[in-house]
């Protein structure tokens, strides 16, 4: 492995990492709010995606440029999922949890194959095609713009979770809910704040991913069992974590899949996942 | 946050389920016998294959049961065992020629084997991170055997038939499988059952309801969920080994996908989780329910049948987490109580 391809295999572990990590904050952000694992998480990416791929057939706008209008739009799925069906089952068993969302998962992909066939789609000429030469190697453009994008995302929650009142009153209610109740902090509307942010994450990461992924009804899977490993790794609730987590993950998968064989790079991965979970069943960054 | 489990009333879930089986008694001999007589009345190999499907559905959900229900440690990695059942049991049969009832114990062996790796590494693990790395797992599996050329790779492998009958596990007819998947359910059943008897049942029970009072007691709870984990994992992959003798082909995508672990899950929490007879009725209403959506709305390829099934599983969990027993149980004591007050008047 010379230099070149050394830099070139970890640049792009990095920006698919910073998507990893953008979706991993949205999972990391309800669990940490609610304690409920989302498996319909990839799906939120999966309808961003979608999202982006119509308002481009449609009406000819670039995925960049209706990137707020994705954002809005899975804002409000969030909000809507919680208030119909989360909402139930806020203190039931796990089981019930963990069956709940992963019937979400299989609704939103039954729905999109209904609505969109199980074609796959593509976003073939938008305005971040084509690739970069920088410093002799070569790397996508729109894969840039999607790690810049959810450098500042990330950035942007980051913010809002430490700087304003809604964040504040957000994190107050992940670290103790009945404590905040009695600040006067309504725990009902953070929960279903939590449940649009952690969705519009999600949606505004297949909104960048959409101009260089193939879209499709099932396309959330690729991405539900990474952002697992990297909400693990990086400790349940925590957004630097995630991110770290996420890069790390991105580098790993990209330089795994190089050496050993691209097929075996999610099984990398996980085998990975399970060696930290043994030695850290608190993730890299949670703590004890 | 919710961080303590809640506490169960211990009397209320020993007596009720004791109640439901003793009334269930006649009803359980006449549904065997009526098992054992149905492929004389049904003539249509199609739907004597939904009976089939049924028991064998009931027979994962059973196997399921024992370490998901009664041990309460949701694996949704179960479809490892069930491949690895299948994929021993075909490649030492179609391989090496050995006879494949003793190669379907083989797969059970084996599946007991690597379920106390897995468990060894799991088990450190609680609530939503242990199902998470059980998912993990069957993913694993499921590269490796799509990468693995001797058994098959991605396209799979068919099962020779060109002999048939009792010595080969290969028939022409549907009705010895029929009666095979049945003596399977039924010897998963009874071992269910003796656990559920024995101590072994209340030491699961004691893991997942009060794990730290049994930790305190000295109940080893590694020791034991490893236990409920190679039986549970040894049922399974019996059935696995089933399902290829029946369907003569395999590959990663049938027997190893996260959808058939979530299936064996379902069939218990649908029926009633942690109870004996719960999978059965479970097993009956989500195959019919499955076959009918396909056979309904299926053909037209646009997730018609998935929209469904997934309303479904949403609607039980959401309002009836304890399954059609659960049901079943509250229905008679809010009967009970009726009776009473109205004896009061």
């Amino acid at each position: 492995m010379s230099l070149e391809i050394f830099l070139q295999t970890l640049a792009s572990g990095v920006l698919i990492g910073l998507i990893y990590a953008l979706v991993a904050i949205g999972l990391t952000m309800i669990f940490g709010v609610m304690d409920i694992v989302n498996f319909s998480h990839g799906e939120f990416l999966m309808f961003g995606m979608y999202s982006s791929f119509w308002l481009y057939s449609l009406y000819a706008l670039d995925p960049i440029f209706t990137l707020p209008l994705t954002t809005l739009f899975l804002f409000a799925i969030g909000v809507l999922v919680y208030k119909v069906v989360i909402r139930k089952i806020i203190s039931a068993p796990m089981v019930s949890q963990l069956f709940t969302t992963f019937g979400l998962m299989l609704l939103f992909r039954g729905i999109a194959q209904f609505l969109w066939k199980a074609d796959f789609r593509t976003v073939d000429q938008s305005i971040v095609g084509g690739s970069l030469q920088i410093a002799g190697f070569q790397i996508g453009l729109p894969q840039v713009t999607a790690g810049v994008g959810a450098i500042l995302v990330t950035t942007g929650i980051y913010l809002f979770l430490t700087k304003t009142k809604a964040g504040a009153a957000l994190e107050a209610t992940a670290a103790d809910k009945d404590a905040a109740r009695l600040m006067g902090i309504d725990s009902q509307k953070m929960f279903a704040l939590a449940w649009g942010v952690g969705a519009a994450c999600a949606g505004i990461a297949g909104a960048l991913l959409s101009t260089f992924f193939p879209i499709f009804p099932e396309v959330g899977a690729n991405f539900i069992l990474i952002a697992f490993v990297v909400v693990n790794l990086g400790g349940f609730g925590s957004i630097i974590g995630a991110l770290i987590a996420g890069v790390l993950v991105g580098v790993i998968e990209v330089m795994g899949g190089f050496l050993i064989g691209p097929q075996y790079k999610l099984g990398i991965v996980l085998v990975l996942f399970l060696a930290v979970l043994m030695f850290r069943p608190q993730g890299l960054m949670g703590k004890a | 946050m919710s961080k303590n489990p809640t506490i169960s009333q211990p009397m209320a879930t020993s007596v009720a389920p004791m109640r439901v089986f003793k009334i269930s008694n006649i009803f359980l001999l006449a549904i065997l016998i009526i098992a054992i007589l149905c492929p004389g009345f049904i003539d249509n190999p199609a739907h004597l294959n939904v009976a089939i499907l049924i028991m064998m559905a009931a027979q994962m959900g059973v196997s399921w049961n024992i370490v998901g229900g009664y041990a309460g440690q949701i694996s949704l990695g179960h479809a490892a065992f069930y491949g690895i059942g299948a994929y021993t049991s075909t490649l030492l049969f179609s391989q090496f020629g050995l006879n494949p009832w003793l190669a379907m114990l083989a797969g059970g062996g084996v599946a007991a084997a690597i379920s106390l790796v897995i468990g060894w590494s799991c088990f450190r693990l609680k609530g939503h991170y242990f199902t998470m790395a059980t998912i993990a797992v069957v993913e694993i599996v499921q590269i490796i055997f799509t990468n693995w050329d001797f058994a098959g790779g991605a396209v799979g492998i068919t099962l020779p038939m060109d002999k048939q009958g009792w010595s080969v596990f290969v028939f022409d007819s549907k009705v010895p499988y029929y009666y095979i998947a049945l003596g399977l359910l039924l010897v998963t059943l009874l071992t269910n059952f003796l656990i559920e008897k024995s101590y072994l049942g209340y030491y699961f029970r004691a893991i997942k309801d009060e794990p730290d009072a049994a930790k305190s007691l000295g109940v080893n709870l590694s020791k034991y969920k490893q236990i409920a984990f190679a039986i549970s994992s040894f049922f399974t992959a019996l059935g696995g080994s089933f399902y290829a003798q029946k369907e003569l082909y395999i590959d990663p995508a049938s027997v190893l996908s996260t959808s058939l672990s979530i299936k064996m899950a379902l069939v218990s929490i649908l029926g009633g989780i942690g109870t004996l007879l719960g999978p059965i009725i479970g097993a009956g209403v989500l195959t019919i329910i499955d076959e009918g959506t396909r056979v309904m709305f299926g053909g037209s390829g646009r997730g018609t049948d998935l929209i469904i099934y997934a309303a479904l599983i949403i609607v039980i969990a959401v309002y009836y987490p304890t399954g059609v027993m659960g049901w079943y149980k509250n229905f008679l004591a809010r009967r009970a109580l009726k009776s009473q007050n109205a004896k009061e008047v």
